[in-house]
């Protein structure tokens, strides 16, 4: 039982960073990135392609994974601060319908563009043993040391955006731009830009998740649409625009996925459905709701 | 003397509708002017033309010898123009001192600073940390009054500051304008209480319907006068 919990814990871990991104940009500017898993999936494939270039270039050992995600994450910055800044600032509005369908669009591109670059085959990203090194614990236990890297990931990248948030002159242009965008542009603000900022740290969030979901696993370019999911119930479940909310819906997540999977194998995702639905009935703003209006 | 702001036949849309129709206006430095009229008379429409958040053509507002009309609302602010809205509205996530702040994210130099500030409304200095939006009302109109002083203008636009308020925080309010005037800051006020508007002010003008129907000096007014202007007898 104690593993189970702890499992689930390392997997909350992992869906708290699909889901930091997507909490990110609809506390900003109330917009629901659709195609939030794809990018985190394009964000790997990006990750496998620079690792390929790297080995043919005859650098292929133990310091690749780190050396590729530190140059993705910066690229992930500026790509998310062009596609908010000359494509989503676009569709904002009072409707939500134009930045859904956009989005949505954009999802379907990212696949196809997927399949036809990388063909359907799940891969993943070399990480020269890290994926299945492990640590002892007592009473028997052992723990991935990949899976808790991504759970410390997970924890001060939650601090670091709640600190942002609560703590800095940029997180206090961000929280006045979603309560006022018109009094927070009277105050000297341009929205377009801090919109723009916020997509830009939330797709440095997605790459981060994307590399470290292809080096746990398997990716191949139909996955998006799941980790979209995971990521929404994360944050559903959380509370819409509280970090720590997610961190805490993303945790019960991993856990209740967890506890499926050990009562029968082709549970696991299916409770998780159950115990998000069960949220959203009881307490449709979810747990810890920051969000107003 | 040329005035330090000027509108000369501002006209004003909201989509197809017009709300103003020609309005001619001037302040001078280290003046306060108050705008009287009905509900709907476009006194908000015209503070809202001054900042930039309701579009007009360039040359339909001159500030400082520049034409500014149509210019967005943060480079209006940075030449020195700032709005007290209607009805306050504070960043409801912020805190009583990030709102504040954030009427300094023009940088202007000039007097005013939090301590000066919490000097003028020593009740926010002891709120500080509660969020804006959970203060009385007239606290919050001192909130939202600092929020624009913050941005050290040299001229202050108030849109009704006494809405929703008690007589006695009206009054409060308004006996600290002098205080923030007395440097030299020129202020147009919007106001639906006429004795108040004119006790505080110079000049008056009365719009009615997007049109100026009458203006002068606020003593010479008689109340005949004023409420022709009106309602439009």
């Amino acid at each position: 039982m104690l593993e189970t919990l702890l499992q689930g814990m390392l997997l909350g871990g992992l869906y708290c960073l699909f889901a930091l991104g997507q909490s990110l940009m609809f506390g900003v500017m109330r917009l629901t990135n659709t195609a939030q898993g794809d990018f985190i999936i394009l964000g790997a494939f990006a990750a496998i392609a620079g690792m390929n270039a790297l080995a043919a270039l005859g650098w292929g050992h133990g310091s690749a994974p780190l050396m590729v995600m530190l140059a993705l994450l910066p690229l992930a910055f500026g790509f998310g601060y062009a596609l908010q800044r000359w494509v989503l600032n676009g569709t904002l509005g009072r409707d939500p319908l134009p930045s859904l369908v956009v989005t949505f669009g954009l999802s379907i591109v990212i696949q196809n563009l997927l399949l036809e670059l990388f063909s359907a085959d799940p891969r993943s990203i070399e990480t020269g043993g890290l994926n299945t090194a492990s640590v002892a614990l007592p009473a028997g236990l052992a723990i991935g040391v990949l899976p808790l890297a991504i759970f410390a990931l997970a924890l001060l990248a939650t601090g670091a955006l709640q600190w942002l948030f609560n703590g800095t002159r940029l997180g206090r242009a961000f929280r006045a731009v979603s309560d006022d965008k018109e009094i927070a542009e009277l105050m000297g603000l341009n929205s377009n830009t801090v919109y723009a900022l916020a997509t830009a740290i939330a797709f440095v969030l997605i790459a981060l998740a994307g590399v470290l979901q292809g080096m746990r696993t398997t990716v191949s370019p139909a996955d998006g649409p799941l980790l979209l999911l995971f990521a929404f119930e994360a944050v559903i479940i959380g509370g819409m625009g509280s970090f720590w909310g997610t961190l805490i819906g993303a945790l019960l997540l991993g856990i209740t996925q967890q506890i499926g999977f050990r009562i029968d194998p082709g549970w696991g995702i299916w409770v998780g459905h159950i115990v998000f639905l069960i949220v959203l009935v009881l307490r449709p703003q979810g747990l810890f709701p920051k969000t107003r209006g | 003397m040329t005035a330090l702001l000027q509108a000369s036949g501002l006209t004003a849309f909201y989509g197809d509708a017009q709300a103003l129709f020609g309005i001619d206006f001037e302040l001078n430095a280290g003046e306060t002017v108050a705008i009287i009229g009905a509900n709907g008379a476009g006194k908000s429409t015209f503070l809202k033309a001054l900042t930039g958040l309701v579009r007009s053509r360039p040359d339909q507002i001159r500030f400082d010898g520049q034409a500014i009309g149509g210019l967005p609302p943060g480079e209006i602010v940075k030449r020195g123009i700032a709005l007290v809205p209607e009805g306050r509205r504070l960043f409801a996530s912020l805190s009583v001192e990030e709102n504040l702040l954030m009427g300094a994210f023009a940088q202007r130099p000039g007097p005013w600073n939090l301590p000066r500030l919490f000097k003028l409304f020593p009740i926010l200095e002891q709120k500080r940390a509660l969020p804006g939006t959970s203060l009385s009302g007239g606290q919050q109109q001192m909130v939202a009054i600092g929020r624009a002083l913050m941005s050290n203008p040299s001229v202050l636009l108030c849109d009704e500051l006494s809405l929703g308020l008690a007589p006695i925080v009206i009054k409060e309010i308004y006996d600290a304008l002098p205080t923030i005037c007395a440097e030299g800051m020129s202020a147009v006020i919007v106001e639906q209480d006429v004795a108040m508007a004119q006790r505080m002010s110079r000049r008056i003008y009365c719009f009615q319907e997007g049109h100026v129907a009458l203006q002068g000096a606020s003593e010479s007014l008689t109340r005949e006068q004023i409420s022709q202007a009106y309602f439009g007898v």
